[in-house]
Order: C-alpha cells, then structure tokens, then sequence
C-alpha cells in the first residue's frame, strides 16, 4: 500500500484514465464506453465513472439505464453491466428519478457530488477506471483532477474530431493538461471519416487529419482515428455490446487498436 | 455571500433576444447561431443582427465568422463588437489567447458573462442571436436570470442521446420561464456526393417525434453536408458563402420559422 495515497474506495483501482475533450458531441462518452468494453474483453476488470452531471451518457449506452443504485458500509455500490461484475458503472445518471430530469445546478453543488462519486463509490478491485467527463475545462474538470490526484491517475486521454474547430477546443484542453500535471497518454481522432454504404467512397464529412496534427504538434502520442460508423451509433442507442457483436463494423479496428495502446501505456513503467 | 437573484435587465439597444441552445455538445448549436444570424439578415436587410458568444470554454464563433483580435474600447468604456458580414460580434474567444484554456470555477465565470451581456456597445439591434454552451448549468442559468429572452431555439441531431440532453435544454428554459420556440434537427441525413445514396448516420429523425412529445414545433431540419462545415472551417458560413445552395435555403427557412414564432417586438 502506497502510504501517500488515502487508502479507500480508490485503493483496488489500478490504472485510472480520464477521457477528456475542449469539445462537446465528439465521442468521449462513446470512447468511454467502447474503451471499457473493449478492456473487459481483453480479460480486465473495469470501472466507468461518468462525472458529466448534465449529460450523462454511459448508463444508456452500456444498457444499464434506469438501475437503481444502492449503499453498503464503504459507500454507494456500482451498477454492473453483467453477472461476472466485469463492468461497473456509476453515474448521475443512476440518480435522476426521470431520464430527462435536467440537473440544473451551479458549481459548488457539482463538485461535492463530483467528490463523492470519486471517494463514495466501493469500486473494490479494478483494472482500469475510466473516466468520462462533460466537454471543456470548468469546475467539474477542476474538482476531478483535483480529488484523483493523489491516486496518481495514468493520464488523459483526449477526444477530437477532425475540425477546426474541435481541434481549437481541444488544444485548450492540452494547455488544461500540462497547467494541471495530467499526463496526456494520447489523442484518439473520432468520427473521421464515413465510408458510404453503398459504393464505399469515402467523405471526410468533419474533414480529416485535424487530430493526428494536433497531436505531431503538441508532442503526445496519436492513438488512432475513428470512422462514422452507423452501427456503432445504433449500438450506443440500443444499449449493446459493440466490440463484441460487431467486429467487422468499419470503427472495430481502430477502437481495438486503442484499447491495446491504453493496455501499453499502463503496462510501461510510469513516469515517476 | 448571497446577493439574492440578479434582476432581469434587458440589453441596452437590444430589441429581441434569441438563444440557440441545446443540452448536448456538438450537435451545431454555433453552426446554426451562426447561419441563423446571417439569415435574418438576408431575409430581411433592414434588420440589425448581432452574434454573441457565450460559450466561454469552446466560443467556435470567432472561427466560423473569420474575426480575431481584441476589441477595441468606446467612449464610454464599451467593448466594440467586431464586424463581419455585416453582423456585430462578441465572444469569450476574443478576450482569450486562442490555445488558453479558460480554467475558471463558476463565479469568475459569471463575471465574465456579466461584461460579455452589459459591456459591450451593440448600438441599435433587433435581434441578437446568443450561442450558449452545452449543458444545463452556471452559464445557462446566469443568461436566462440576467436578460429577458424572446426565444430559445434547442438544436439536436436525431440520436436518442442528444434528445434526451435536448429534452433536458427544453425543461430548463421552461423551469427559468424562457419560451422555447422550437427544435431544429441538424444532420439529419447524408448523401453519398458519388452515389447520392442517403445515410441516416445519427438515426432518422428523432427529433421530430421528440418535439411532438414536447408539443414544440421542428423549426428546420439540416442534412449532414460536407459544404456546411467546410464553409464553417473557412470562416464563410455557407448562408454567406453558397446562399443559393440547398443548405442555405433550408437555414433560410429556418430564420424564418423563427421570426414567425418570436412575440411581437416592444417598439
């Protein structure tokens, strides 16, 4: 046991990564999702802990909407996806009485329900913790690094698509980095590219490149480039298992080439 | 410290407030701000429009109207708006480096939006389109408290996800008495340039079944078109730059849409 780091519900958690993004809607969620998916297939145990108060995702796309969350004398229990508790998730989003109550609240109200959700949930023993947070550098990013720090995370993983725009935002989020001492384990280029799926010619309909630039230039690793893929789309909305039911999908090999990367990096000896 | 509710005051100058909004990030909600803006405008060329961008962690304006640089100052210590296409702008963007992350905790976020609503000299608008951030929270919530609003426009592409976020955006503006005027369903579908066949890559639309759920009517329904955002990446928003293209008609449309919806202007 690390005498520094506050024993507790982190205690069992091995690696934890946060998947950021300066942008909204470019798949940190969905990346999130697959990510954990894709680790569990590799035979890990693994953690999903949604800290996007105002929308959260995860539970949908994981099919574990509407689970009750219930208490045990370490804290709040996470929802398992399956039998083998391979999977476990929190999220606000386990909280809310409707699916569509909005949680309309300011910041000192986010960030104490941010820090019980990091030190209040019995994660017990856990490969991976992944991380989703909602879009930009505000409080809630803030009240996360801030409560992980001493659990020395892994790093961040940043999410982009391909556009201008999204690249500015995300550039943002890198100064976020190097300003907080998160280490950047990549940057992941989603949505680049839609194959037709009638005559395969392929549109950069978010224009193409923007990610693995953004990364040459700012000296982090590039993990991969992500295409549309209707089917994973669907797959989010449905609640299914992506990695495992559609492996021929177009956005399969990239996803599962990051998922090794994500296992490299927490393989290769740390920083400190 | 507890000052109590700010008092809703409207904008100096300005006629009608319009917000575009949505619960969910990246679904075009500055795409359409943007195109909005510049359609009331070439629907009806005696309209003052301005553009305000609130959107203080991502502000994407600056990008898709080719402005950049600090604002200057008026006589009266008013931050000028900067010009393009003929429409007044201000955003977080231009008081920010372009690769500075704003790092704030909420209440010098408020104060920010606080000098982004009250300091800036529009001069005599009838309409200004604010571009909100994603979610439900401090900016929101400070916007709609500070300034009577017109309308909120609550924009979503057809995945269940982002209704459900929208369908939160629509709850906030009711809780905070804010009427929303409709939704618009952005990338909606996407035709193949080589084949023309037509993909729903988001799902086929969900927002229109969400705005019957929610008694709203579908202001504009945007295909997924590569010319939209690389009109955007350059800076030429597509009403600007191919106005006769479909795509800009159907942004056309849209103003209109909302002009129709928006309470009669106080005179």
């Amino acid at each position: 046991m690390e005498p520094a780091a506050s024993p507790g519900n982190l205690s069992g958690v091995r690696h934890i990564l946060l998947v950021l993004s300066g942008k909204g809607g470019v798949g940190k969620s969905t990346l999130c999702a697959q990510l954990a998916l894709a680790l569990r297939h590799e035979g890990k145990k693994v953690g999903v802990l949604d800290v996007d108060l105002c929308g959260p995702s995860v539970p949908r796309m994981l099919g574990a909407q509407g689970s009750a969350v219930h208490q045990c004398d370490s804290g709040w229990v996470p929802v398992y996806m399956d039998q083998e508790q391979s999977v476990a998730l929190m999220s606000v989003g386990f909280l809310l009485e409707k699916p569509d109550e909005a949680l309309v609240w300011r910041g000192p109200k986010k960030n104490a329900l941010i820090q019980q959700f990091v030190s209040d949930v019995a994660w017990g023993e856990l490969d991976f913790l992944v991380v989703d947070t909602p879009p930009g550098t505000s409080d809630e990013h803030l009240s996360v690094v801030e409560a992980l720090r001493s659990h020395q995370p892994l790093g961040a993983l940043l999410v982009t698509t391909p556009q201008a725009v999204a690249v500015g935002d995300v550039r943002r989020e890198l100064t976020f980095c190097r300003k907080t001492g998160l280490r950047v384990v990549g940057v992941v280029e989603n949505m680049s590219g839609f194959a037709c799926p009638h005559c395969s010619e392929c549109t950069n309909v978010f224009s193409t490149g923007g990610g693995e630039e953004l990364a040459r230039h700012a000296g982090v690793p590039f993990l991969g480039s992500v295409p549309l893929d209707p089917q994973l789309a669907r797959s989010l909305e449905e609640g299914g298992d992506f990695m495992r039911d559609f492996p021929g999908s177009p956005a399969y090999p990239a996803l599962a080439a990051i998922a090794r990367k994500i296992l490299d990096a927490a393989q290769a000896p740390g920083p400190g | 410290m507890s000052r109590g509710l700010p008092k809703q005051k409207p904008i100096e100058g300005v006629n009608q407030v319009i917000v575009v909004a949505s619960g969910k990030g990246g679904v075009g909600k500055s795409t359409t701000a943007v195109n909005l803006a510049l359609a009331l405008a070439a629907n009806d060329s005696s309209k003052s429009i301005g553009l305000l961008d609130v959107d203080v962690y991502g502000p994407s304006v600056p990008k898709m109207m080719n402005l950049r640089g600090n604002p200057e100052l008026s006589q009266n210590n008013l931050m000028k708006p900067l010009m393009n296409y003929g429409i007044a702008c201000m955003s977080m963007g231009f008081l920010v480096g372009e690769t500075a992350p704003v790092v704030w905790r909420g209440l010098l976020v408020m104060s920010a939006i606080e000098k982004l609503l009250r300091q800036v000299d529009w001069g005599q608008l009838d309409y200004l389109v604010v571009d909100m951030p994603p979610g439900t929270g401090d900016v929101q919530l400070s916007v709609s408290q500070n300034i009577p609003i017109s309308g909120a426009v609550i924009v979503s592409t057809p995945q269940d996800i982002a209704l459900t976020d929208a369908h939160k955006g629509a709850e906030m503006f009711r809780k905070v008495h804010v009427p929303v005027l409709g939704l618009v369903q952005n990338m909606s579908v996407f035709q193949c340039p080589k084949c023309k066949h037509k993909t729903h890559i988001f799902g086929a639309d969900g927002a229109r079944k969400l705005a019957r759920t929610l008694d709203l009517d579908v202001l504009g329904d945007i295909p997924l078109h590569l010319n939209i955002r690389e009109s955007s990446d350059n800076g030429q928003p597509i009403v600007f730059s191919q106005p006769e293209s479909d795509e800009a008609k159907a942004y056309l449309r849209m103003a209109e849409e909302v002009v129709r919806r928006l309470p009669s202007p106080p005179e």
